[in-house]
């Protein structure tokens, strides 16, 4: 269809064919955006861009507090293990029998915790939200390439949240082999109850969340190489966009590896195949599966798996570049750089996936070449950091919430990131692998990092979503109290793990070598329970704005990006008249010679800009 | 008692819901409705939290090397150990002058450069000679931190011992059994189809398994002298993790793995050092097994080889304790098998 090719403002006809991916488009006036809506095409079955990114946010803000909840449980367990706790009997029923939770469900908790985050809350969540809202915003498109897969993709979500919530509440519980499901655990339902039916439900609800993924993924790519608008080259796109599509990138070529992985499984979990089985003798048998390795799922998991990590935390970074730019009121400080970063380490990303599995039997010298790859991701990583750091030199910094959560990512991205230095050195690994220090480094740089870019996301375009302004106070609350309490959480657990405290443990109260270390568990058990309460000033503070808060002005943050330029109340196909042609780059900020501290990228050169050779 | 939550739960977001707007309403009397930009004021404040907060987190990470340094990992107890230490403390060096660096850098802007109305930000967009410096600085580090590393990798990974004891560790939900090659130093050989009562390894009756001696509960490794252990499971991945040797390695089902270590010190001598007559060392399970994965353990005694002689041979060798039925000439040379159960707990 036409919309392949690049979208002119000057071309009616592109214009028409873009909008008309909406099925009920009919004789379309520009100026006139009265469609017969009903409630079901408007808030439901919804092909516009931006009614999916609230569906893909507020789902994402569901999954999360549950899975926030699941935490907040078993760090009960672990700071005080066996203490009795009634209300968890009240809720949990029979895997919390007189308030104890049950060692099953617990593995169970800590299992769907981090499938929700990685895949529902950071995954979906981040890139679903914020690529739909912001890639045919920042680059004057009127929707989607595809309307009606972007429509597919949140549903296919939706399903599979849906099925991996309902597999909680199943009899024999949940999936419960760690997010990464390792068969053989997984793969025999006479190892543990969870990999039961719970273990299906777990790969029936993946195997929705990759076709979610990849048709969301392969929208984006499409939309960003095909619908940018006049004058937006690749080199003026603002780096969210650039994240959003490499991203994207990674996604299609990483996810499904994993689906192979999964259906692997299926087979040998449904079909008698053996591709990860072997010699096993369980449950008082021995199993007729031979031949097949488990070494093969975990190689083709952390395919996914490693890559996984950066899908996640690339579109953080994207925001976060954005949002420190437009609050320092300064141009983001080496934009090409940056972005060679982005590609530098999403190539990385490929050849690194060996450092999870250093300690698994592999060959000694593949790990050499692991520990290769993995350490020079950190070149393009400082790249990243010292250029936000030089980003904010000198600027007139402007701490708006989102600018305060940008602010924390950068903190958490070093300070997790650091510690990848020592992980990703198989020497090092082999004490900690598996440890609490492994626990510490991914929280910090893929968990609270990326969680912290989507506040700022959320923070920084609610405007754009529902027109209205978040509260700035209780943002600052929220901010403080969360960053405090992240910190709070996961900074001790370096030292759990290197006094090696193992992970995914009921409780540690079986090792007197451990015995010296409940303090540690019962502080990082408290700063939880702050970090989760300060989520609940967010919750309101979401809530409440969305219906009654203060209306937002058009810019409010004075930004150069094309969203700014559309109206604040949601129209479909996003500009009421001819869509914008930009020319110039998205940072310039601060600009001499400009009457405002801020440009639109809309605004066209000055003949003294011409001269100088801007772009 | 759900009903009960589900009641201050709803309350609870009701009471939000109102605190809030009657703050909304409050500020609308005082005529000060909230504005999008920033003020002064509120910049200041929040960049005087920064620096604050940085200093913070600095007391915080120094109050608990203070605090934990005792309570972390003992000096190892294996030759390679050392090495990993070292190797660890130089990392942790290089990465905590990073952390603490790029933190005072970054909360020194945002309390430096904190906006105010009429302020002017500076154009500064790029600069090569910059990128050049923090690409090629953490290059150069890099570089020498992977050769560092790739060293230390090598020498504990392929120590190259000439004669290392073989002791098998297997694996099971939820215990470990030790296997020790006996005499020949060689393991006799096993199937998972042999697995039964009484022979929980599923040891073949090819006569070299006859002198291995199985142990539960705890093993025995003797001061200065190198083990290589090999690992197998039975059911699912397990992880054979010796904190205090600073060893790991997975058990995983249908494959063999190895890892081998010399232990230094003896577990009298680790006693002695740490004051605590009660202490061992463990083996503990590192990968997730399933609902006793927390309570996988086994008992590591280091002893010398006096002390080692002397339990060896209190130990009954496979062709003492198998059962009858699985024996064949030896039942006339062995009367006094042991019972049912096999292996000694």
């Amino acid at each position: 269809m036409s919309a392949m090719e690049p979208n002119h403002p000057h071309s009616e006809s592109d214009v028409q064919a873009v909008v008309a991916g909406h099925a009920h488009a009919h004789a379309h006036d520009e100026d006139e955006h009265h469609h017969e809506e009903t409630f079901i095409t408007k808030y439901i079955f919804t092909q516009d861009h931006k009614m999916i990114a609230k569906q893909f946010l507020i789902t994402a803000v569901f999954m999360g507090v549950i899975a926030m909840l699941m935490s907040v449980v078993f760090r009960l367990q672990l700071a005080w293990p066996g203490k009795s706790f009634p209300v968890l009997e009240a809720v949990l029923g029979k895997w919390a029998p007189g308030g104890v939770l049950d060692p099953n469900f617990y593995l169970a908790l800590v299992t769907i915790h981090g499938t929700i985050m990685v895949f529902f809350v950071l995954t979906g969540g981040l890139s679903g939200t914020f690529s739909n809202l912001l890639i045919p915003l920042q680059l004057g498109a009127r929707d989607m390439a595809s309307g009606f897969l972007n429509m597919l993709s949140y549903w296919f979500f939706f399903a599979s949240s849906t099925v991996m919530l309902f597999s909680v509440f199943i009899e024999s519980g949940p999936a419960s082999g760690g997010w990464t499901v390792y068969p053989p655990l997984s793969a025999l339902e006479q190892a543990m109850p969870g990999s039961g039916l719970g273990m299906t439900l777990w790969l029936v609800s993946m195997s929705l969340f990759i076709v979610s993924s990849l048709l969301g993924s392969l929208n984006y790519i499409v939309t960003i190489l095909n619908l940018r608008t006049k004058g937006m080259s690749m080199t003026r796109m603002p780096l969210t966009i650039w994240a959003f599509l490499v991203t994207a990138i990674l996604g299609v070529l990483s996810f499904p590896v994993l689906f192979a992985a999964a259906l692997l499984l299926i087979f040998d979990r449904s079909f008698g195949t053996s591709f990860y089985l072997s010699d096993i003798y369980i449950g008082g048998q021995a199993l007729e599966h031979n031949g097949g390795s488990p070494i093969l799922y975990e190689h083709l998991f952390w395919f996914l798996g490693h890559p996984e990590v950066y899908i996640v935390l690339l579109p953080a970074l994207g925001i976060t570049s954005e949002v420190i730019a437009t609050n320092s009121r300064k141009p983001i400080f080496g934009y090409r750089a940056m972005i060679a970063s982005i590609l530098g380490i999403a190539f990385l990303s490929f050849i690194v996936w060996g450092h999870h599995m250093f300690i698994t039997g592999m060959n000694p010298f593949l790990g050499s070449v692991f520990v290769f790859t993995t350490l020079l991701i950190a070149i393009p990583s400082a790249v990243k950091a010292f250029n936000y750091i030089t980003t904010l030199w000198k600027g007139n910094i402007q701490f708006t919430p989102a600018m305060l959560f940008a602010i924390g990512l950068v903190s958490f991205f070093i300070t997790g990131g650091v510690t990848g230095l020592i992980l990703g050195d198989s020497a090092l690994d082999i004490n900690l692998h598996d440890t609490y220090f492994v626990v510490a480094h991914f929280h910090l740089v893929m968990g609270s990092a990326t969680i912290f870019g989507m506040f700022s996301g959320v923070y920084h375009w609610f405007p754009k979503l529902f027109g209205k302004l978040m509260n700035k106070k209780m943002g600052y609350v929220h901010f403080w109290l969360t960053f405090i309490g992240a910190y709070g959480v996961f900074f001790p657990m370096h030292f759990l793990g290197m006094a090696g405290v193992p992970r995914r443990y009921y409780s540690n109260t079986e090792f007197p070598i451990f015995d010296n270390l409940v303090d540690i568990n019962v502080m990082v058990t408290w700063f939880a329970i702050l970090a989760a309460t300060a989520q609940i000033i967010f919750l309101l503070n979401f809530f409440y704005s969305i219906f009654k808060g203060q209306k937002a002005s058009q810019n409010p943050w004075k930004s150069n990006t094309l969203e700014w330029t559309t109206p604040v109340e949601h129209i479909h196909g996003n500009w009421p008249g001819a869509i914008p042609e930009v020319h110039r780059w998205a940072y310039d900020y601060s600009k001499p010679g400009m009457p405002d501290d801020f440009v639109s990228q809309t605004v066209p050169l000055t003949p003294e800009e011409e001269k100088e050779g801007a772009h | 008692m759900t009903f009960l939550i589900l009641a201050v739960i709803v309350l609870f977001v009701i009471a939000g819901v109102r605190v809030m707007s009657i703050a909304a309403l409050s500020a609308e009397l005082r005529n000060r409705r909230q504005d999008d930009v920033v003020t002064d004021a509120e910049n200041r404040n929040q960049g005087n939290f920064w620096a604050l907060f940085v200093i913070g987190l600095f007391a915080f990470f120094a109050w608990q090397l203070y605090t934990y340094k005792d309570k972390l990992l003992p000096e190892a107890a294996s030759a390679h150990g050392p090495k990993i230490d070292m190797l660890f403390n130089v990392t942790m060096a290089l990465i905590t002058i990073v952390f603490i660096g790029t933190h005072i850098v970054l909360a020194y802007q945002a309390y430096k450069h904190a906006g105010y109305k009429g302020k002017k930000a500076v154009y500064f967009a790029h600069s090569n000679k910059l990128e050049m410096i923090w690409t090629v600085i953490p290059a150069v580090v890099l570089t020498g931190l992977i050769a560092y590393g790739l060293t230390v990798w090598n020498e504990v990974i392929y120590p190259g011992a000439k004669e290392a004891t073989v002791i098998e560790l297997y694996s099971k939900q939820f215990d470990w059994t030790a296997r020790y090659a006996g005499k020949d130093n060689v393991l006799g050989r096993s199937d998972y189809r042999s697995i039964g009562e009484g022979n929980d390894l599923g040891m073949l009756e090819d006569g070299k398994g006859d002198d291995d001696i199985i142990v539960k509960g705890e093993f025995h490794i003797v001061k200065d002298k190198p083990v290589l252990f090999k690992f197998r499971s039975r059911d699912v991945i397990h992880s054979a993790y010796m904190p205090h040797f600073r060893a790991q390695m997975n058990c995983v089902p249908g494959m063999e793995t190895t890892f081998e270590f010399t232990p230094t010190i003896t577990t009298a001598e680790m006693r002695q050092k740490l004051g605590n007559d009660k202490f061992n060392y463990v083996l503990l399970c590192n990968k997730i097994c399933g609902a006793a994965h927390y309570n996988m353990q086994m008992d590591i005694i280091v002893e010398t080889q006096e002390e080692h002689n002397k339990w060896l041979a209190e130990q009954k060798t496979w062709a003492q304790v198998r059962q009858p039925k699985t024996q064949t000439a030896e039942i006339s040379n062995t009367p006094n098998t042991a019972p049912a159960s096999g292996v000694d707990m």
